[in-house]
C-alpha cells in the first residue's frame, strides 16, 4: 500500500516538473516579451532591464532560478498589471475560489449521493423516468448556460438573490454560484450511485448476506453500500477537477473576485507570466486532489490493497 | 403427469419438516412471463437428505430460492410452501428475516462472490451469530472461531480476520457453511456446494456435510447437477428436468434402478465418465508402423516472474519444471492434476504459445524452439488447441464460416473461395452441425456447437496433433458426451494425435491410452491409462483416483469417510524435496530433503517418488 | 445460451435494439433537423450572420416580425447568427473527435497489443500528459497563437482528446490478447499484424464507437465554454458560446438573446447525449 502510493507521489511530481517546466519555456519563449509592448527602448536601457530582470543568463540558468523561485512562491511579475506580482494577485483572489469550489464539493456529495441512494431504493416506473430525465438534464447544461439562468429568474424575476457580484460576510452571494458549480457533479454521481448501488444490491453476495437472516437495512448499510460507494469516491478526483474548471466561468458569470477571473484575463491580455503562475497552482491543487482520491480509493478497496 | 408425492414409501407417520405443493416459480421480464419452474411437490423430512438432481437451467436453484423469499427481481411463486407446518409463501419481510438463517439455512454455489468482500470473514461470522443469538462480542467471537475449526478451516485464528479474497475456493466454502449454520438451522439448503472446486476439495466438503448433517440431525437439501456428489450424501433423489419433477425415491432407487427415461439416460452418462464401462477402441488403437514421435518435450520448464507491486522484488514462478513425454503419432496422452498444476501451461508450451525457458520441444522431429518466425508459422498447421471456454476461443465479430475457413485463408493461399466454402461446409457436415450455422455468431449458438466450430476451426489443415485444454468442463452432461464421441471418432478416422488436458479423471481413462500426472508444474508419474486406474505407484495419484466421486450410492459414503485434507500449496513457495511431501501421507525424513527422480516402475510407468517400490 | 437468436448478427441487432426506442429516434430526427437547418439557413434567409439591419436594432422574436427570433443590439438577426454557431459547434467538434478518434486507437493499438516496454513508455506519455489539467493546456494553447484561428482551436481540442481514447484502447487491446480465440488465431499461423488487423481492430471499433458518442458533445462543450470566456471563436463569427456571452451582458434588457442561443445549445447537447446513451444501450446486449 505504501509502495503505491510512493508510486503515485513520484509520478504526480514528475508531472508537476512537466507543466513547470512547460510553464517557464511559454514565458521565456513565446513572443510578445515584457519590454516589447511599449515605445522602442534604447538598447542600453534594454540591457539594463534585462539585466535586472536575470534575462540575460544562459537559459538553464534563468531555469533554475525560475524553480528556485517557484520553491519559494515567487511567480515573478505580472506583464499587464504592472503594479502586483503574481503572487499578490493570486492571494486576492484565491482564498474565495477556494472557499466557493469547498462548499460546492460538498454540497454536491453530499446531495448527489442521497439522490442515488433514494432513486435506487424507491423504484417506480414514474420515479425513474423522472431521475433519468432530470439528471440527463443537469449534466449535459454547461456551467455558463444554467449560471445566468438562474441569475434571471432567481435574480432578476423573483428577486430573492443577488444577480451577480460579491460582499464580504454576505453568504446569499455564494448561493446561486454553488448551485451552478455543483448541479452538474451532483447529477453525475446521483446517477453512479444508483448504478453501482443497484448493480451490488443484484450481487450473490448481498442474496447470501440475506439467506443468513440479516435484516434489509443493515445489509444495505454494512454489506452493499460500501462496495456502491467505491466508484463515487473514485470519482472525487475528476469531480473536484471540474468544479476547478467550472469555477472559471462561474466567476466570469457572476462577477465574483476570484483568481479564476485573473486567469481568463490573464489569458485574454497574453499576460503569459500570471496565466502560467496559476495554471501551476490549479494543476498542483488538482493532481493533489486526484492523488487523495486515489489513495482513499485504494485503502478502501480491499481487493487493491493487497495487490 | 402424476404429481409424486414424496414419502410413497409409507413413512405417513411424521410429517414432512419442508413441504412443496404444486410449487410454480416464474419472472416478469421485458418478453413476457417466463417460468423457471412449475408444480413441484417435494417433501424434506427431519434429518434427511434430500438431493435435488438436474441439469443446469432446470430451475433447481430458482424452486429453493423461492422457498426462501429471495428471488431476484420480477420473480413470483405460487403454489405452497410449508415449514414445520407454518405457510412461508406470502410471508412479510420480518418474518422471512426471522426464518432464514435460524431455521433454514443456504450455502451457496460459487463462494468467491458468495461472501462480502470488503469485511473480514470473522467479522460477518460474528455478525450472524449476535443476530441470531443474544450473545456479546467476546461470546460471539470464541462461538465463531469454534465454528471455524469445526468446519475444518485451517489456521482458524488468522483466518478470522483475512477478507474472503485472501482464501482459497475450498476455505472461502468452509467459511459459507460456518456461516449458514450458525443460526442453528433445522433445514440446510446446499445449492451446488462442490461445484466449482477441484476435486479433492470436493471430496473433503462433501465429507464435511455429511457429517454435519449427521451431528446436528439437520435436515439438507442438496442440489446438484453432479450424481456422483449426490450419491455419497443423499437419502433420497428428487430429479428435475426443464422446471418439472420427473423422478423421486431413494438414493438407491433413483441411482440403481431409474423408472424414466431421462434418468436413466444421466445415470447412463455418469457412469461412463465415471469410468464405469471400459473405453470404447480407443485403447485398442494401433500406432502406425513407422511412428516418430509427432509431439516431444525434453526437460521442459516454463518460469514467470510475478511482480507484487512495481517497486517489489520480482519472484520467480516455476509454472513447469523439467516435464517430458514423447506423443507417437496417432498416440493419446492425458495431462491430470489439480488447478494450478501446470496443466494448461505444459500445453501451451508444447505448442510454443508460450515461451520455455529451458528443455527443448520437438515437433515431427523438428526443433521447434529453433525455429524463425515465418517457418514457425507455417509448421503450426501440424499441431492445433482448442480450448475451455467455448465463447471465448471465436471470435465474436466474425461468422462460423469466416472463422473456420480463415486456417486455409493462411495456409491453403491457392484456394479459392468456392473452394474453401466447401471445405468447410463439408467438415461442418461430418462434425454435425446443420449448415445453417454457418452464417451465424457465436452468441448464437450454445456451448456445445461453439466448441464443435472450434473444432472444426482446429481440423480442417488436417493436423497431427489435438491439444485439449479442458475443453469439456463448461459444459453439460450430455454435450460432453457428444463431444468425447466426437473426439473418438476423429481419432478412429484420420490417426490423430491426442493430447487431452482435463482435471476429470475418469474422462481421462476413457480417451487416452496413456496419462501424465502432475503436481505444481512436476511430474508425478506416467503411465499406460488401464495401468494407472488399477494401481497407481505415486501417491498423489492415488489421492486424485480416490477422489472422483462414484454413482454409485451404496459405495460412496463409505469412499467419502475415507477422504484425506489438505489443500496445494502456493507456487511461488514449493516445499523443498519432493514438492508433495506436505500432502503425502507416506512422507518421510528423505522427502522432505531431496528431489525424486524420475525413473521407471515396469510395465510402462515412471513415476518420481522415493518409496514407491515399498508402497506397490 | 440454448435460445437461438435470429441470424444476422452483432451489428442488425444493436440497430434494432436502436429503432425500438423512441427517445432515441426523436433525438435523431431533431438532430438531424437541425443539422439541416445549419447547412441551408445561409441559402434561406436573406441576413448573412454579420450584416446588420438598421432598422431593427434590438428587437425581441416574433413570428410576424421581419426577424422570427429578433435581433442583438447590432441589428443582426438571432436566428441566422444562432444557426451559424450551430453550424461551426458541429464543425469543430466532429473535426477534434475525428482527430482524437485516430490518434487514440492507432496509439492505444499498438501499445496494448505489443506490450512489453514499448507499451510501458507510450503509456507513461499518455499518463503524463493526461494528468495536465486538460482545459488549461486549451488554454495555453489558445493564449499562445493568435487567437479565433480555427486551426489552434481544433489542435487543442483534439489534441487533448486523444489521451483517453489512447487508453481505453488499450486497456480493450491487452484484454483482448489474452482472449483464447487470439491464441488461437496465433496458434493457426497469423502473423502478428494479420493479428492485429483482422481479430483486434474489429473488436476495439465497437467500444470506440461508442465512446465517440461521449466525446461529441464534450467537444461542443469545450468549444462553446471556451469561446464563452473569449478564448475560442471569436467576433464577428457566432459560435454558441460567445452568442451567450453577448446574451449574458443583456440580460436584463433583453432576455431573449439569451435564451434564444442557450436553447439551442441544451436542445443539441440533449439529443446528442440521448443518442449516445441509446447507441450505448444498443451495442451492449445485457439487459439492463
Amino acid at each position: 500500500m505504501r509502495k503505491l502510493a510512493l508510486r503515485r507521489i513520484a509520478a504526480m511530481g514528475v508531472t508537476l516538473l512537466v507543466i513547470v517546466t512547460l510553464s517557464f519555456a511559454i514565458i521565456r519563449l513565446a513572443p510578445g516579451g515584457p519590454f516589447d509592448q511599449e515605445q522602442a527602448l534604447s538598447p542600453a536601457v534594454r540591457a539594463n532591464l534585462e539585466r535586472l530582470y536575470g534575462l540575460d543568463q544562459p537559459l538553464p540558468v534563468q531555469y533554475l532560478h525560475y524553480l528556485r523561485a517557484l520553491a519559494h512562491g515567487d511567480f515573478g511579475p505580472s506583464l499587464r498589471q504592472r503594479d502586483f506580482t503574481v503572487r499578490e494577485l493570486l492571494a486576492q483572489g484565491l482564498p474565495l475560489s477556494a472557499t466557493l469550489g469547498l462548499i460546492a464539493l460538498v454540497a454536491a456529495v453530499l446531495g448527489g449521493v442521497s439522490a442515488g441512494i433514494a432513486a435506487a431504493l424507491w423504484r417506480t416506473a414514474g420515479a425513474d423516468v423522472g431521475f433519468a430525465t432530470a439528471s440527463a438534464l443537469a449534466i449535459a447544461l454547461p456551467g455558463f448556460v444554467t449560471g445566468p439562468l438562474l441569475a434571471l429568474v432567481f435574480g432578476l424575476h423573483l428577486h430573492w438573490l443577488p444577480v451577480a457580484g460579491w460582499e464580504a460576510d454576505a453568504p446569499r452571494y455564494l448561493v446561486l454560484p454553488v448551485l451552478t458549480l455543483a448541479l452538474p457533479v451532483a447529477a453525475y454521481l446521483a446517477r453512479l450511485t444508483r448504478a453501482s448501488l443497484l448493480e451490488v444490491l443484484r450481487s450473490p453476495f448481498v442474496r447470501s448476506a440475506r439467506a443468513r437472516g440479516l435484516g434489509a437495512v443493515r445489509v444495505l448499510w454494512r454489506h452493499a453500500l460500501p462496495p456502491a460507494l467505491l466508484p463515487v469516491v473514485s470519482y472525487l478526483g475528476p469531480a473536484a477537477a471540474y468544479i476547478i474548471t467550472g469555477s472559471l466561468v462561474v466567476e466570469s458569470v457572476f462577477a465574483l473576485p476570484g483568481s479564476g477571473r485573473f486567469l481568463v484575463q490573464g489569458a485574454i491580455d497574453r499576460d503569459y507570466p500570471l496565466v502560467m503562475g496559476m495554471v501551476v497552482v490549479y494543476a498542483a491543487l488538482t493532481l493533489l486532489l486526484n492523488l487523495a482520491a486515489d489513495l482513499a480509493c485504494g485503502w478502501l478497496d480491499p481487493g487493491s490493497r493487497h495487490e | 403427469m402424476p404429481s409424486i408425492h414424496a414419502s410413497a414409501e409409507g413413512e405417513g407417520a411424521q410429517a414432512p419438516l419442508l413441504s412443496l405443493a404444486g410449487l410454480s416459480v416464474g419472472f416478469d421480464t421485458r418478453r413476457g412471463r417466463v417460468m423457471a419452474a412449475a408444480g413441484i411437490t417435494l417433501g424434506v423430512h427431519r434429518g434427511e437428505c434430500l438431493g435435488v438432481l438436474g441439469e443446469s437451467g432446470a430451475g433447481k436453484t430458482q424452486v429453493f430460492l423461492a422457498v426462501m423469499g429471495l428471488l431476484g427481481p420480477g420473480g413470483f411463486a405460487t403454489g405452497s410452501v410449508r415449514f414445520a407446518g407454518q405457510e412461508l409463501l406470502g410471508q412479510g419481510a420480518a418474518a422471512l428475516d426471522r426464518l432464514r438463517g435460524a431455521a433454514i439455512g443456504m450455502v451457496f454455489q460459487d463462494p468467491m462472490t458468495s461472501l462480502t468482500p470488503h469485511l473480514p470473514v470473522g467479522a460477518q461470522l460474528v455478525e450472524v451469530l449476535r443476530r441470531h443469538h443474544a450473545i456479546d462480542r467476546r461470546e460471539a467471537r470464541a462461538r465463531a472461531l469454534a465454528l471455524l475449526t469445526r468446519v475444518q478451516l485451517s489456521d482458524p485464528a488468522r483466518r478470522f480476520g483475512q477478507c474472503p479474497h485472501e482464501l482459497s475456493g475450498g476455505m472461502r466454502q468452509r467459511v459459507m457453511i460456518a456461516l449458514a449454520l450458525s443460526g442453528e438451522p433445522r433445514l440446510l439448503i446446499a445449492d451446488e456446494p462442490t461445484s466449482s472446486l477441484d476435486v479433492t476439495v470436493q471430496a473433503q466438503i462433501l465429507a464435511l456435510l455429511k457429517d454435519l448433517q449427521r451431528e446436528r440431525g439437520m435436515a439438507m437439501v442438496f442440489i446438484s447437477h453432479d450424481l456422483g456428489a449426490l450419491a455419497g450424501v443423499a437419502d433420497r433423489v428428487a430429479v428435475l428436468r426443464a422446471g418439472s419433477l420427473i423422478e423421486c425415491g431413494t438414493a438407491t432407487a433413483v441411482l440403481k434402478a431409474p423408472r424414466e427415461l431421462y434418468t436413466r439416460s444421466l445415470v447412463r452418462q455418469a457412469a461412463l465418465l465415471a469410468g464405469g464401462l471400459p473405453p470404447q477402441g480407443v485403447a485398442g488403437l494401433t500406432p502406425p508402423a513407422h511412428a516418430g514421435a509427432a509431439l516431444a518435450l525434453e526437460a521442459v520448464s516454463v518460469r514467470f516472474v510475478v511482480r507484487r507491486g512495481a517497486l517489489a522484488r520480482a519472484l520467480p514462478l516455476i509454472a513447469l519444471h523439467e516435464a517430458s513425454f514423447a506423443l507417437a503419432a496417432g498416440g493419446s496422452l492425458g495431462i491430470v492434476g489439480e488447478s494450478g498444476g501446470g496443466k494448461s501451461t505444459l500445453a501451451r508450451a508444447a505448442l510454443r504459445l508460450i515461451e520455455p525457458c529451458a528443455g527443448r520441444v520437438l515437433w515431427m522431429g523438428h526443433d521447434a524452439l529453433a525455429l524463425a518466425p515465418q517457418e514457425l508459422r507455417r509448421r503450426r498447421r501440424d499441431l492445433q488447441i482448442i480450448f475451455q471456454d467455448p465463447y471465448g476461443s471465436l471470435d465474436p465479430r466474425m461468422t462460423v464460416a469466416e472463422i473456420v475457413a480463415e486456417p486455409l485463408r493462411v495456409h491453403a493461399a491457392g484456394l479459392d473461395s468456392l473452394a474453401r466454402r466447401q471445405a468447410v461446409h463439408a467438415l461442418l457436415a461430418r462434425l454435425g452441425l446443420p449448415g445453417e450455422l454457418a452464417a451465424r455468431y457465436p452468441h448464437e449458438l450454445s456451448g456445445g456447437q461453439c466448441q464443435r466450430v472450434a473444432l472444426a476451426r482446429a481440423m480442417i489443415l488436417e493436423p497431427r496433433v489435438l491439444v485439449c485444454d479442458e475443453p469439456l468442463s463448461a459444459l453439460d452432461l450430455p454435450t460432453q458426451e457428444q463431444i468425447v464421441s466426437l473426439l473418438v471418432q476423429l481419432r478412429q478416422e484420420s490417426g490423430l494425435g491426442l493430447l487431452f488436458i482435463s482435471h476429470n479423471l475418469a474422462l481421462v481413462q476413457r480417451l487416452c491410452e496413456r496419462v501424465l500426472v502432475l503436481y505444481l508444474g512436476r511430474m508425478m508419474e506416467l503411465a499406460p491409462s488401464a495401468r494407472l486406474f488399477a494401481a497407481a505407484r505415486h501417491p498423489y495419484s492415488r489421492e486424485l483416483l480416490a477422489a472422483i466421486p462414484s454413482p454409485d450410492p451404496q459405495l460412496q459414503p463409505q469412499r467419502l469417510a475415507h477422504v484425506a485434507l489438505g489443500e496445494p500449496p502456493s507456487p511461488l513457495t514449493p516445499p523443498r524435496g519432493c514438492v508433495y511431501h506436505p500432502r503425502c501421507p507416506h512422507a518421510q525424513a528423505l522427502c522432505r530433503e531431496r528431489v525424486p527422480a524420475w525413473e521407471p516402475a515396469g510395465e510402462g510407468v515412471e513415476v518420481a517418488c522415493h518409496r514407491w517400490r515399498e508402497l506397490a | 445460451m440454448n435460445e437461438a437468436v435470429p441470424a444476422g448478427g452483432f451489428w442488425l441487432g444493436a440497430r434494432q435494439r436502436l429503432s425500438a426506442n423512441p427517445r432515441a429516434l426523436v433525438a435523431l430526427a431533431v438532430l438531424v433537423l437541425l443539422a439541416l437547418l445549419a447547412l441551408c439557413a445561409p441559402l434561406l434567409s436573406p441576413w448573412s450572420y454579420d450584416g446588420i439591419d438598421w432598422q431593427h436594432l434590438a428587437r425581441p422574436p416574433g413570428l410576424t416580425a421581419a426577424h422570427w427570433l429578433g435581433t442583438d443590439r447590432l441589428g443582426r438577426d438571432l436566428l441566422v447568427r444562432t444557426l451559424a454557431g450551430v453550424r461551426l459547434s458541429l464543425l469543430i467538434s466532429a473535426l477534434a473527435t475525428a482527430l482524437s478518434l485516430v490518434i487514440g486507437l492507432l496509439w492505444g493499438a499498438v501499445a496494448g497489443f505489443c506490450g512489453g516496454r514499448l507499451d510501458g513508455w507510450m503509456m507513461r506519455f499518455v499518463d503524463v500528459l493526461y494528468a495536465l489539467p486538460y482545459l488549461f493546456v486549451v488554454i495555453i494553447l489558445t493564449t499562445l497563437f493568435p487567437r479565433g484561428r480555427i486551426t489552434v482551436l481544433l489542435v487543442a481540442l483534439g489534441a487533448v482528446g486523444w489521451l483517453t481514447t489512447a487508453r481505453m484502447v488499450r486497456a480493450q487491446t491487452r484484454a483482448l490478447r489474452r482472449r483464447e480465440f487470439i491464441e488461437a488465431a496465433r496458434a493457426g499461423g497469423l502473423s502478428p499484424g494479420a493479428i492485429l488487423l483482422r481479430h483486434v481492430l474489429p473488436n476495439v471499433l465497437g467500444p470506440v464507437a461508442v465512446y465517440a458518442t461521449l466525446i461529441v458533445p464534450q467537444m461542443i462543450l469545450s468549444e462553446s465554454f471556451l469561446s464563452f470566456l473569449g478564448l475560442g471563436v471569436q467576433e464577428p463569427h457566432a459560435s454558441l458560446g460567445n452568442l451567450i456571452y453577448g446574451g449574458t451582458q443583456e440580460m436584463e434588457s433583453a432576455p431573449w438573446m439569451l435564451l434564444v442561443p442557450a436553447l439551442f445549445l441544451v436542445v443539441l447537447l440533449t439529443c446528442l447525449n440521448l443518442l449516445g446513451d441509446a447507441l450505448r444501450d444498443a451495442l451492449d446486449p445485457r439487459e439492463r
